[in-house]
């Protein structure tokens, strides 16, 4: 499978988690939405050198993640470029704070080391609490929340639209790129000369998808918003979830 | 009740100068019927069925639906009294689910959430699809996502339905399979095809499209039984009979 098709076959994954009727993706899209938020904020207002209490937060994760039988494998394998990303920012830590916190055998921990690995796990625990929410929450349901906090409408409508022409971009390109291999099978990838002719195919092809698509949603009614409702209407679970998580992440804040 | 009443209506694609006429002074009108608009590609059949949905702009002539003039201020009405059925099924959905899908149109038209599951229910249901509504759109087969795009315009409420070339790419059981479902639906249908086997199967009428004109408007078998009319206007008969001339024949 090439990585196009590995791309497609990813956001097909996450939309059909979404649909699994799992612990997690039963709880209404507004309590994930809220404690994800919530976890979020407590997560970042840990200060840089505070390591310790930041991963006692990690608890929400694994709890999550355990009890919701979502696979950290995929996680993982999702969170490798925003990693790198994460490590690129705190990297400098230790070359400009080299105050010695503390001794551990032969390694001298510097303050700059304690904060650079706080700010990756801060990045860590926030790319995976939004990947839990997304795996466990599906797109509609997704913006049906932010609707409901207040997101503006113009910005939850191209949320979805995103969400959508981005499969129709990666579709169209997996054809043109399919194409293309199978009348140049020695070739590792694109040659750089059809670069320019292939962007160029792909902007009018996507161009011309996404302006049938549009059409099909004119046609059923659209006019510039999408009329979100959620399935699912709030239970007893879905207040013990956010009062419970609330309370437990407060307490792992403070103490 | 005529569904729909098209008078003297042209249309020509390009500038000035560079005008490709694809559609010249066609009439014609129907009513809860179902008719078949046939002839070869190219010949403006996707055209006239996108000129009938405002999706392209009226150049001459009138088009009315459900006794509504085709007129900017009539577009929203209009559009709900019309279903159209794209050719490719993945550019019709757009949605995660099946039900998400099918109920984009009603919660547009502002029905009630019980309303909206309602007339979810009841397409899915005319479409033999209950078992699928909540099954992600990808992982459809080709036939289901053509009965599921079926389904999206029933929600409507539409009183027509125009369905552009809705047999391209099924197999044979997917396709028998819609002929039924189609043929179950009572309501106005315009089938734009050039699978006459199809059109023999679903349409009491069919309108032959050639030359930008109206080449033949009657009764379906009268029609597709006139090898010489087909053939003069770039068709063949329909294999079924093509086959039992040739049974006959031997």
């Amino acid at each position: 499978m090439n990585r196009i098709s590995e791309a497609i076959s990813d956001l097909h994954k996450m939309d059909m988690e979404a649909g699994k009727n799992g612990w997690l993706q039963g709880i209404h899209p507004l309590p994930k939405l809220f404690i994800t938020i919530l976890f979020i904020l407590l997560t970042v207002s840990f200060g840089k050198y505070e390591l310790s209490g930041l991963l006692k937060m990690g608890v929400y994760l694994i709890v999550a993640f355990v009890f919701g039988d979502i696979s950290i494998k995929q996680l993982l394998k999702r969170m490798k470029l925003i990693l790198g990303l994460v490590c690129l920012v705190g990297i400098w830590n230790p070359f400009f704070d080299r105050e010695i916190v503390f001794i551990l055998g032969k390694l001298t921990v510097t303050g700059g080391m304690i904060s650079m690995v706080t700010l990756m796990v801060k990045g860590v625990y926030a790319v995976s609490a939004s990947y839990l929410l997304m795996v466990t929450t599906p797109m509609e349901d997704l913006c049906y929340s932010l609707r409901r906090i207040g997101v503006p409408k113009t910005f939850v409508t191209i949320l979805m639209l995103v969400y959508r022409y981005i499969i129709v971009l990666l579709k169209e390109t997996e054809r043109m790129t399919d194409a293309y291999m199978l009348r140049a099978p020695k070739q590792k990838g694109l040659h750089y000369k059809v670069w320019g002719t292939m962007i160029g195919q792909l902007l009018l092809r996507s161009m011309d998808r996404a302006q049938t698509v549009y059409d099909s949603m004119t046609l059923r009614g659209y006019n510039g918003e999408f009329h979100l409702r959620c399935k699912k209407a709030a239970g007893h679970g879905d207040y013990l979830y956010v009062v419970g998580w609330s309370a437990a992440l407060l307490i792992v804040r403070i103490w | 009740m005529n569904r729909l009443e098209i008078e003297n209506l042209s249309f020509r694609y390009g500038r000035e100068g560079f005008e490709n006429q694809v559609l010249k002074n066609i009439n014609f009108s129907m009513g809860d019927e179902s008719v078949g608009l046939i002839g070869a590609n190219g010949v403006g059949k996707s055209t006239l069925l996108k000129l009938l949905t405002g999706l392209l702009d009226i150049q001459e002539g009138i088009v009315r639906i459900a006794g509504l003039e085709m007129k900017k201020e009539n577009l929203k009405k209009i559009r709900a009294e019309i279903g159209y059925v794209f050719q490719d099924s993945d550019s019709q959905l757009f949605m995660s689910t099946v039900y998400e899908d099918v109920a984009f149109a009603p919660r547009n038209y502002g029905k009630s959430e019980e309303e909206t599951e309602r007339l979810v229910l009841k397409a899915l249901e005319q479409v033999h699809m209950e078992g699928r509504r909540e099954r992600q759109i990808y992982r459809l087969s080709g036939g289901e996502k053509k009965l599921a795009s079926i389904a999206t315009v029933l929600a409507m409420e539409a009183g027509l339905m125009l369905l552009d070339e809705p047999s391209v790419a099924l197999d044979p059981r997917n396709r028998r399979n819609l002929i039924q479902v189609l043929n179950e639906l009572p309501k106005a249908k315009l089938i734009a095809s050039h699978d006459l086997d199809f059109v023999y199967d679903t349409c009491q009428r069919v309108v032959l499209l050639s030359d930008g004109g109206i080449a033949a408007d009657g009764e379906t078998e009268a029609v597709l039984t006139n090898q010489e009319l087909l053939e003069a206007h770039g068709l063949e008969l329909p294999l079924s009979f093509s086959r039992r001339n040739s049974i006959m024949g031997q």
